[in-house]
């Protein structure tokens, strides 16, 4: 990973040699050191949460919710398990961080979490490691082992007379149970569809029990939070928007990957950390934070910051901070047919709108690619996106149906383009120019 | 309570409920397919979606909770394009050949689709092809294509019917339902979810492109198998029954039924039906006219009367008789000089006969289930003999209350027990002597002094302390504990039990009329069911009753009727068997055919007309048992009606019967042990259970129609050092038979299951008691 100058990286510094994520490497570099302390000092759960409210923490798995708002809905008197659970699953296409948080640096999703479970009064907490990464399944259940004889994890923990265990779990690679309650269905040995909403899981979360889920990220920003104190995490970003975030950088740069960078950093700042565009060419478009987010047109993108309000400003969101860089080789109708065919598939097929909405954008998209588009069919896209928004149970039909209007909205004349002229509005051999496996060919 | 507005209307609501049980409230209707009052919320079909103010989207109906002061618009143009939108997207991929569906005119879709369908379709792609699955041959599941994925199948499974046997497999628009790889659908209760499915995607096999719904007419029965009273629809076309669903009534059956009543009537049209009296002459039976057949049978009866005196004629009747039948029957016996005369075939002990206070009954109503805290089934294949009363105990232990069983054998009732005893029949009375022990012991009083040697165990304090919480508890009696050798012991402790514990005790009764046959008085004054057989009759009238499947012990039985000078049976269908042992035969009506009363486990009265008529010549049994009364000259045989009959016998219908009561004064508890080798477990298979079931095809097809086996556990098949553990000789009383064995830890150790009420095993003897198994 790679960290930018002034500030200090919260998540990936010191991550240097193989061995960086082990317990030993951890604790040379300060690790465990908010949980003990949290422990020694009996710091009281409120001032915890107080503590995580100031620094302006947005979850980091994609709607941005501010965390300690969070941990302030569970219930307090409750008698009986509560649970915190750790959101691993990482299905959103070009996202690849919370892999890398639990490769490198693991101890910190653990320290975090033992210290959410602290200030909410839980005992028991999952990590849920999505089903294709299982190599870095197997390293956190080895992360888990050595927290658990270093006394870090288990009962009465450091004697402080904290109890709190943590196991992981993982799932088969399905997109859906990154939703936090088909995670928790998943969990429970059910199929992973979600559940609808109220109650929320702060009520009726794992078992039926009160339980908080956040993304792996945020669990990993904790321990800076509890040992540098709200302001400092807040101040490192810009205000509503604190702390540093990773971002996966993927497409037509040079040198894609995972960056560390302040919130509100500009987004030419972290395309030339990237290496800037491959080959030179010009930036067409941007998804700025990951598939489910709109496009963003390349010219806007490059006025824009990279934190949640500024994305926001520009019509879409910054998620969980996956950054598509698409430059002009791109067919922006053929893009989005791959996007609506991950969102059709991907669908749990619970809800009507879903269900049938998914595969219905998809085979249009699809036909309008190959040459078959109808004169009506971009205002038959934009009906059906509006007959799934808002209707469906979870946000999938919402991620679905966004791509499909801002393509749409955005790059219109490449759509007509195609349904009038039946091929790309991109010449195919620029296409091929851009595309990796045909420059490898030549 | 809560406030809310919905289109305009104020009503209150308790906190807690949605918007769609205020919209029911105030007869609003938001249109649904998911969403159904007896299963849980899932929310997915999304076609409730209503607008409600300050929301920024519409929201579900059936899942959002009101909140007070709320305002709510079924029909304003943000609920009605929410609707129109979803009922587009589940008509692009749905098959529109209404005309050729099998739910066409009455399916939900359908009908929604008027309301909230475009006129063209907007979707031109191809659409989607389910592939169709064999589930068993109640179900069919040829056209899943028309599925719209909401789980109300699914759910009734889990919720309703205890087990999950379909589900929703694969993910997007892939999604399937269907049953685990290559099982069938063997739920009791199956037949439930095709009424459940609101499209055409769930049928019933034997209905199926058999009749257009708006052909049939729509009338109300009531079920003659069980003694649950379920109110059911017959759908008749051209006099012929075509199907039978469930009538709705909260207090009895809810909206549902079990498959034994939804696809018996399969056997009203088979060919083994009696059309014609006959009368055996030289040896072989003849069809007569009946003034023939009728004049022979009063004939006959008469000399037999004059010649060996009334008791050498006895009479029998199936509990699913009716009121009027079984009253006309005990009324021609007694005036024929017999008080033997009795209506429970599967009797063996008859101790508490004249010595109940009442009849035996449910002790509550139906409905006050849902409100107990606690109940104790004792002797009972649950699922089986009474399969939604099994349902309300799933429905009380999913809520809160503790349901515990002493039974016979291991099964499971798919209920989620408090705890279970489960032990060899010999031992079942020990075993709810011991719960008597524990509660006893645990409030520190007396109890009977037979009990004095009887130590409880864990599972009998475990039952014990559940009895002696606060709140409503009940003893629930069931079929096997009435057809026990030491019924009368069984029903005393239950007596003591409920005495100790405030419990109320209560049969749960076999046959649809278990109550209406005491009322009727179809009871013994000299020869029972069991003994009319033991010390053979010289003439057996038998209504309704095939002995070599229906009685306690059929070899007996048989042998009885084969010596006799004169068998009559009244019946709706021939046998084999009839052929070979009847001197007349007379065809009566079948269920539907004829009207009549049943009075049910919690003392229902209620009464159904004929729905069709009968074939042939065969004639409601009431009617033949009038004229034989009228033939032999017994006064009172002038009911002009089959109402006439009944008012003679209880109230109307619609009321509960009185003079119900459990109490049993002067029998004594026997406890003793019989030492056996190996023992004998009976149950009555679901589907032969009466002659109706017998022979409704469909349901013979199903797995729990497969022929008897000798069931027993690994450790027993050991100790009777047979090695070969596929077939076995079975001997018992004078009767012998081959089965093949079934090897099941569910059973006992020192016992084998062999199912009664089936050819197979109509050889042999008493349901329960000593058995030998040997090498075949
Ligand atoms: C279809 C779908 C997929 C999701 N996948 C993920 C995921 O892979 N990882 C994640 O952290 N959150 C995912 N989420 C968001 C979670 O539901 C949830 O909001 C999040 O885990 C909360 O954590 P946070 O507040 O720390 O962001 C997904 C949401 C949806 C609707
Ligand atoms: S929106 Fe899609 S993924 Fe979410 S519950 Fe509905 S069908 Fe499943
Ligand atoms: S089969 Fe019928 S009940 Fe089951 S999910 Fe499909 S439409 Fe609903
Ligand atoms: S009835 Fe409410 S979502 Fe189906």
């Amino acid at each position: 990973m790679t960290i930018l100058g002034a500030i200090q990286p919260m998540l990936t510094s010191g991550l240097d040699g193989d061995n960086a994520w082990r317990l030993e490497h951890y604790l040379k570099r300060g690790g465990y050191s908010a949980l003990k302390k949290v422990l020694a000092e009996k710091i009281s759960p409120d001032e915890i949460i107080g503590e995580v409210k100031k620094s302006g923490l947005r979850g980091r798995g994609g709607a941005g919710f501010p965390t300690g708002l969070k941990w302030s809905f569970m219930p307090r008197d409750y008698q009986g398990n509560k649970y915190v659970v750790c959101n691993s699953d990482e299905g959103e296409p070009g996202t690849f961080k919370d892999r890398d948080i639990l490769r490198y640096n693991p101890h910190s999703v653990i320290e975090g979490m033992a210290i959410a479970g602290y200030a909410m009064g839980a005992s028991c907490g999952y990590n849920y490691i999505h089903g294709e990464i299982w190599e870095i399944y197997k390293r956190f259940e080895e992360a888990l082992d050595e927290a658990r004889s270093a006394g870090l994890l288990g009962a009465n923990i450091l004697g402080s007379g904290f109890d709190f265990d943590l196991f992981a779990h993982h799932g088969y690679g399905a997109y859906i149970c990154g939703e936090e309650t088909a995670l928790l269905e998943s969990i429970e040995g059910k199929k992973g569809q979600p559940r609808y909403k109220p109650p929320f899981p702060a009520n009726f979360g794992l078992y039926g029990k009160p339980t908080t889920i956040n993304n792996t990220e945020t669990f990993a920003s904790i321990p800076w939070i509890v040992n540098l104190g709200g302001d400092a995490f807040l101040n490192a970003g810009k205000p509503n928007n604190g702390g540093t975030k990773i971002f996966s950088i993927s497409g037509h740069v040079n040198k894609p990957g995972n960056y560390e960078i302040p919130l509100g950093t500009p987004f030419s700042t972290l395309l030339e950390m990237a290496g800037g565009m491959r080959g030179g060419r010009r930036l067409k478009a941007c998804i700025p934070g990951g598939s489910s987010s709109p496009v963003v047109p390349g010219d806007v993108m490059m006025q824009c910051t990279m934190d949640y309000d500024s994305i926001a400003k520009a019509g879409s969101m910054l998620g969980s901070g996956a950054v598509i860089i698409i430059d002009e080789t791109v067919c922006m109708v053929k893009a989005l047919e791959r996007l609506s065919y991950f969102y059709y598939e991907e669908s749990c097929g619970q809800c009507t709108p879903c269900r049938e909405g998914t595969s219905w954008l998809y085979k249009i998209v699809h036909r309008i690619e190959n040459g078959n588009g109808r004169e009506d069919d971009l205002e038959l896209l934009e009906s059906i996106t509006g007959n799934i928004m808002g209707r469906t149970i979870c946000a999938l039909g919402d991620a679905a149906a966004l791509p499909v209007q801002s393509f749409v909205k955005h790059f219109r004349d490449e759509f007509i383009y195609h349904i009038e002229q039946k091929k790309c509005l991109v010449p195919v051999d620029i296409q091929r120019a851009g595309s990796g496996f045909f420059s490898a060919l030549s | 309570m809560l406030e809310i507005e919905i289109d305009g209307k104020q009503t209150q609501v308790p906190a807690g409920s949605t918007i769609m049980d205020a919209a029911q409230l105030v007869g609003a209707y938001i249109p649904h397919f998911c969403y159904h009052k007896k299963l849980s919320i899932s929310a997915n079909c999304r076609m409730c979606l209503v607008q409600v103010e300050k929301a920024p989207k519409p929201l579900p109906a059936c899942a959002t909770p009101v909140t007070n002061g709320m305002k709510v618009f079924t029909h304003s143009e943000l609920a009605v394009n929410a609707q129109k939108g979803v009922m587009e997207f589940l008509l692009i991929n749905h098959p529109l050949d209404c005309p050729i569906c099998d739910q066409g005119g009455e399916c939900q879709l359908q009908d929604l689709a008027v309301g909230y369908g475009g006129s063209e379709a907007r979707y031109r792609e191809d659409k989607r092809v389910v592939f169709q699955k064999n589930v068993g041959p109640l179900i069919s599941m040829q056209e899943m294509s028309r599925c719209i994925h909401c789980t109300r199948c699914v759910r009734f499974g889990q919720e309703i019917a205890g087990v999950m046997e379909l589900g929703m497999a694969n993910r997007n628009m892939h999604s399937e339902i269907q049953t685990f790889v290559g099982r069938t659908v063997d739920s009791e209760l199956s037949g439930n979810m095709i009424d459940l499915c609101p499209v055409g995607a769930l049928t019933s096999k034997p209905f199926r492109y058999k009749a257009r719904s708006w052909e049939l007419s729509r009338r109300k029965s009531v079920s003659p198998h069980d003694s649950l009273g379920t109110n059911l629809y017959v759908q008749v076309k051209n006099n012929r029954v075509m199907r039978v669903l469930p009538r709705e009534n909260e207090d009895v059956n809810e909206c549902w039924i079990s498959d034994r009543d939804r696809f018996s009537y399969e056997a009203l049209n088979c060919s083994d039906r009696l059309l014609k009296p006959m009368v055996r002459v030289d040896g072989s039976l003849r069809e007569v006219d009946w003034s023939v057949a009728l004049d022979y049978v009063a004939h006959g009866l008469k000399d037999v009367a004059r010649t060996h005196g009334g008791n050498a004629i006895a009479s029998l009747a199936s509990p699913s008789s009716t009121l009027e039948e079984l009253y006309l029957l005990q009324k021609l016996t007694r005036g024929l000089g017999s008080g033997c005369v009795d209506f429970r075939p599967r009797r063996r002990d008859f101790a508490t006969d004249a010595k109940m206070v009442g009849a035996p009954w449910l002790g509550l109503r139906l409905s006050e289930i849902k409100e107990l805290d606690a109940a104790v089934v004792v002797g009972s294949v649950l699922r089986k003999d009474h399969p939604l009363f099994a349902q309300r105990l799933r429905q009380l232990a999913r809520k809160s209350g503790k349901v515990s069983l002493i039974s016979v054998t291991g099964d499971d009732p798919l209920i989620n027990l408090n705890a279970r005893i489960t032990v060899a029949p010999s031992q079942l009375p020990f075993a709810l002597a011991a719960v008597v022990k524990a509660v006893a012991a645990l409030k520190g009083i007396e109890t009977l002094d037979e009990l004095e040697n009887v130590q409880p165990d864990a599972a009998s304090v475990s039952i014990a302390e559940s009895l002696l919480a606060d709140g409503k508890k009940a003893v629930f009696l069931g079929n096997l504990a009435e057809q026990h050798p030491s019924a009368s012991t069984i029903h005393v402790l239950a007596n003591e039990l409920g005495r100790l514990s405030g419990a109320v005790v209560g049969f749960i009764g076999e046959g649809a009329n278990c109550v209406g046959g005491h009322l009727a008085g179809a009871l013994p004054s000299s020869g029972n069911a069991y003994d009319m057989f033991v010390e053979p009759r010289k003439a057996y009238i038998l209504l309704g009753v095939e002995p070599e499947l229906d009685c306690h012990n059929p070899g007996m039985a048989s042998a009885a009727l084969k010596q006799a000078s004169l068998v009559v049976m009244l019946t709706p269908f021939k046998s084999q068997a009839m052929l070979d042992t009847a001197d007349v035969l007379l065809p009566v009506a079948a269920f539907t055919e004829t009207s009549g009363t049943f009075v049910s486990a919690e003392g229902r009265i209620q009464s159904v007309a004929g729905v069709c008529q009968t074939p042939g010549d065969a004639r409601p049994a009431w009617k033949v048992l009038r004229v034989l009364g009228n033939l032999l000259d017994f006064g009172g045989f002038d009911q002009e009606s089959s109402e006439a009959v009944r008012n003679e016998i209880v109230g109307n219908p619609g009321e509960f019967a009185g003079g119900l009561d459990n109490s049993v004064a002067g029998v004594s508890v026997r406890l003793e042990a019989a030492q056996m080798d190996l023992q004998r477990i009976s149950d009555v298979p679901i589907y032969f259970a009466d002659s109706l079931v017998r022979r409704a095809n469909s349901l013979q097809e199903t797995r729990d129609s497969v022929s008897p086996t000798a069931r027993v556990s690994a450790g027993t098949l050991k100790s009777l050092g047979i090695a070969d553990s596929s077939l076995t000789r079975v001997v018992q009383s004078s009767g012998e038979t081959v089965l093949s064995i079934a090897v099941d830890n569910a059973v006992p150790f020192g016992c084998v299951q062999i199912s009664a009420a089936h050819a197979s095993t109509s050889m042999l003897g008493d349901m329960f008691g000593a058995i030998k198994m040997e090498s075949a």
